[in-house]
C-alpha cells in the first residue's frame, strides 16, 4: 500500500468463527459427476495397460516417441503416425515424498511420487507415477526402476494397473 | 508492432490479505477499486472499460465468478472482460487492460483482481484436484503440491542447489512483508526455521509455501495524454509478454521455465530493455513457493541458470541489495489470494516507482519487472513498469 494511505479495508475471520457460524454462512455441496471418454490415444494406452504393456506414439516429423501417447505432435503440429511399444522400465527424473493426501490432510507414511523417464521413449519423456518397495532415503534421481503390475485379472484399464515402480536389480 | 498509445498506471488499491475475510468478494473488489480511484483522483465515470482477473471459479464455488463480481468491480454498463490464465492471471490482467488502452480503443481501463479461497472445504487444495488430467493423473490421487515438489527437486538436482540457499527466500520475503500493511505472514524467521518446519511434500517444507488467502487489488490504466491530465508522476506499463507451454509436463525438463523466458523476452523487447540485469532496478517474480522466486529470476534473465540461489545468499536480492527482489514481501509474506497476489506485485511496482512505498522503498527505482506463473507449470506472464527518468 502507498505511504499516502493509512487504513486498509478487510475484516479478518478465524476458521473457528466461520465454522461456529458467528458469521452467517451458507453451505452447498456440489453433486456433479463426470464421465470422460479417454479419447483415441489414451483409449488405446489404457487398453494396453490392461494387457500389461505401455504404448506410445511416434511423430515421423521430429522422430519423438511420446508417452502418454497423443494422436498429434504438439511440437510439429502434425498427426503422429505410428504406435510404438516402449518398455516397462525407466529412470527417475525427479521425485518427492508426499506427507499430504489429495485433500491436504497430513499423513504419516509418505506417498512416493516420481516422474519416470520411460525406456524406449525419447529422452526426457516421462510419466507421473508412484514408487514402492524402496526406503524413501534410498530413492534418488537417476535410479533405474521397473513397473510392478497388478495381477491381470485385477486390471481395469487405468494408470493404476501399474501399482508402482520399484528399483531395478542389476 | 503497431502500438497506438503509451499506457500509464495512474492509481492502485489493495485490501488486507488474510486466510479468511468477512467481506464478500464483491465487497473486497469494491474496496480495492475505491482506493485505486481515490489514488488516481478519478471517479467511476472516468473509467471507460474494466478487466477482471480471478483464478479458478472452484475456490468460490461460483461459476462465472467474474460476472458475479462485476458490480463490486464498478463494471456495470461498461465494456467488461474476464481474463484468466490460472496462477498467471494477476499479472495477465494488466496485460488485458493494456490491450484496451494501447490499441487506442479506450482512454482508461480499470483492472481488478479478487480471490476468496476461504469458502472451499476441507481445503482449497480440494478444488485444485480438478486441474489434473482425469485419465493419466487423477487416478493416482495427486495433490497439487506434488508438481511443485517434483519441479523444485529437479531444479535442485540439476544445479546441485542446497536447500539452505532456497530457504533464504522465505527469510527475505517474510521479513520484507513486515513492512507491508496488507501482509498476512510477515515474520522475522531464520533459515533453520524453514528447514525445521514440517515437511509437506519433500523437499517442500511448510515455510516454503505461501498461504491460501482472501483479498483484492486494483490498478487504473490510462493512455499517455489522459494520464498527464491526472498526474505528474505516471508510471509506464512499457512492456508486456506472456507464453504458455505444453500440458504434457512430464515430457519437459522442469529444471528451467522456458515459457517465462519467452514471456520476458517479449516484454523486454517492447520496453527496449537490452540488458535486463543492468537495466531492471527491482523485480517482483511470482513466489508461491521459495524456489519459484529463484526459478523465475532465471527465466526472467535476471540471473544465470542455477545462480539465483547464490544471489539470494549474497544479499543481492535483499531490499538494499543491487537487485531487490520481492520488496513487497511477495506471496510468501503478503499472502496468496491468487489473482490478487499477482496484481499486488504490479501495485508494488507502481508504489515503488512513485517513491510511495514507505518503509519498503528501494533506492533508485526506475524500472520494475513483475511476473506470475501457474497452471501445470505452464504459464509465464510479465509486465515491465518504468517511470520518467
Amino acid at each position: 500500500m502507498s505511504k499516502n494511505m493509512k487504513e486498509l479495508p478487510g475484516t479478518p475471520l478465524s476458521g473457528k468463527e466461520l465454522k461456529s457460524e458467528k458469521v452467517i454462512t451458507f453451505k452447498w455441496r456440489p453433486n456433479a459427476k463426470y464421465a470422460w471418454s479417454a479419447g483415441i490415444a489414451y483409449g488405446r494406452f489404457l487398453d494396453e495397460l490392461k494387457a500389461g504393456r505401455i504404448i506410445g506414439r511416434r511423430c515421423s516429423r521430429c522422430e519423438r516417441i511420446i508417452v502418454p501417447p497423443r494422436m498429434f505432435c504438439e511440437h510439429c503440429f502434425v498427426a503422429t503416425d505410428e504406435w510404438v511399444y516402449v518398455k516397462d522400465t525407466g529412470t527417475i527424473n525427479t521425485f518427492s515424498l508426499s506427507y499430504l493426501d489429495a485433500d491436504a490432510n497430513r499423513i504419516k507414511d509418505p506417498i512416493l511420487v516420481a516422474v519416470i523417464d520411460i525406456d524406449g521413449a525419447s529422452p526426457g519423456v516421462g510419466i507421473l507415477h508412484l514408487l514402492g518397495n524402496v526406503a524413501p532415503d534410498k530413492i534418488d534421481v537417476g535410479m533405474k526402476v521397473k513397473a510392478v503390475w497388478k495381477p491381470p485379472e485385477e486390471r481395469e484399464g487405468s494408470v493404476t494397473d501399474i501399482l508402482f515402480w520399484e528399483p531395478l536389480e542389476d | 508492432m503497431n502500438i497506438k498509445k503509451r499506457v500509464a498506471v495512474v492509481g492502485a488499491g489493495i485490501t488486507l490479505f488474510r486466510r479468511r475475510l468477512k467481506e464478500s468478494g464483491k465487497e473486497l473488489s469494491f474496496h480495492a477499486v475505491n482506493m485505486a480511484l481515490e489514488s488516481a483522483e478519478m471517479t467511476r465515470d472516468d473509467i471507460d472499460s474494466v478487466v477482471m482477473g480471478t483464478a479458478p471459479d472452484a475456490f468460490d464455488g461460483i461459476h462465472m465468478k467474474s460476472e458475479n463480481l462485476l458490480d463490486g468491480a464498478g463494471a456495470t454498463q461498461k465494456p467488461y472482460t474476464h481474463v484468466y490464465v490460472g496462477g498467471g492471471t494477476g499479472v495477465f490482467s494488466p496485460i488485458g487492460g493494456w490491450w484496451h488502452v494501447a490499441s487506442g480503443m479506450h482512454d482508461t481501463c480499470l483492472v481488478v483482481c479478487e480471490e476468496k479461497m476461504s469458502p472451499c472445504f476441507p481445503h482449497p487444495q480440494t478444488a485444485f484436484r480438478t486441474i489434473w488430467d482425469p485419465i493419466t493423473s487423477r487416478p493416482l490421487n495427486p495433490n497439487l503440491v506434488w508438481i511443485f515438489a517434483l519441479e523444485m527437486h529437479r531444479y535442485m538436482k540439476v544445479h546441485n542447489i542446497p536447500k539452505e540457499h532456497i530457504a533464504q527466500v522465505a527469510v527475505k520475503n517474510k521479513g520484507n512483508a513486515l513492512d507491508h500493511p496488507s501482509a498476512q505472514l510477515g515474520a522475522k524467521i531464520t533459515v533453520d526455521d524453514v528447514l525445521n518446519s514440517e515437511i509437506m511434500v519433500y523437499p517442500v517444507n511448510r515455510l516454503d509455501i505461501s498461504p491460501p488467502s482472501d483479498g483484492a487489488a486494483a490498478l487504473i490504466l490510462a493512455s499517455e495524454d489522459v494520464a498527464r491530465k491526472y498526474t505528474d508522476a505516471p508510471v509506464w506499463l512499457d512492456g508486456v509478454g506472456w507464453a504458455l507451454d505444453s500440458a504434457y509436463w512430464t515430457n519437459r525438463d522442469l529444471y528451467y521455465p522456458q515459457y517465462v523466458e519467452e514471456a520476458a523476452k517479449m516484454a523486454y523487447k517492447m520496453a527496449k530493455i537490452n540488458d535486463p540485469p543492468k537495466e531492471v532496478s527491482f523485480a517482483e517474480p511470482y513466489d508461491p513457493f521459495t524456489y519459484k522466486e529463484l526459478h523465475h529470476l532465471e527465466g526472467l534473465q535476471l540471473a544465470k541458470k542455477g545462480e539465483a540461489p547464490k544471489l539470494t545468499v549474497e544479499g543481492v536480492t535483499a531490499r538494499d541489495g543491487d537487485l531487490p527482489v520481492c520488496p513487497s514481501g511477495g506471496l510468501l509474506g503478503v499472502g496468496n489470494p491468487i489473482a490478487a497476489a499477482g496484481l499486488m506485485k504490479c501495485c508494488e511496482a507502481f508504489w515503488q516507482l512513485r517513491n510511495e512505498a514507505g518503509k519498503r522503498q528501494v533506492p533508485k527505482a526506475e524500472t520494475g519487472v513483475c511476473q506470475a506463473w501457474g497452471d501445470l507449470m505452464q504459464v509465464g506472464t510479465v509486465c515491465v513498469f518504468k517511470r520518467d527518468s
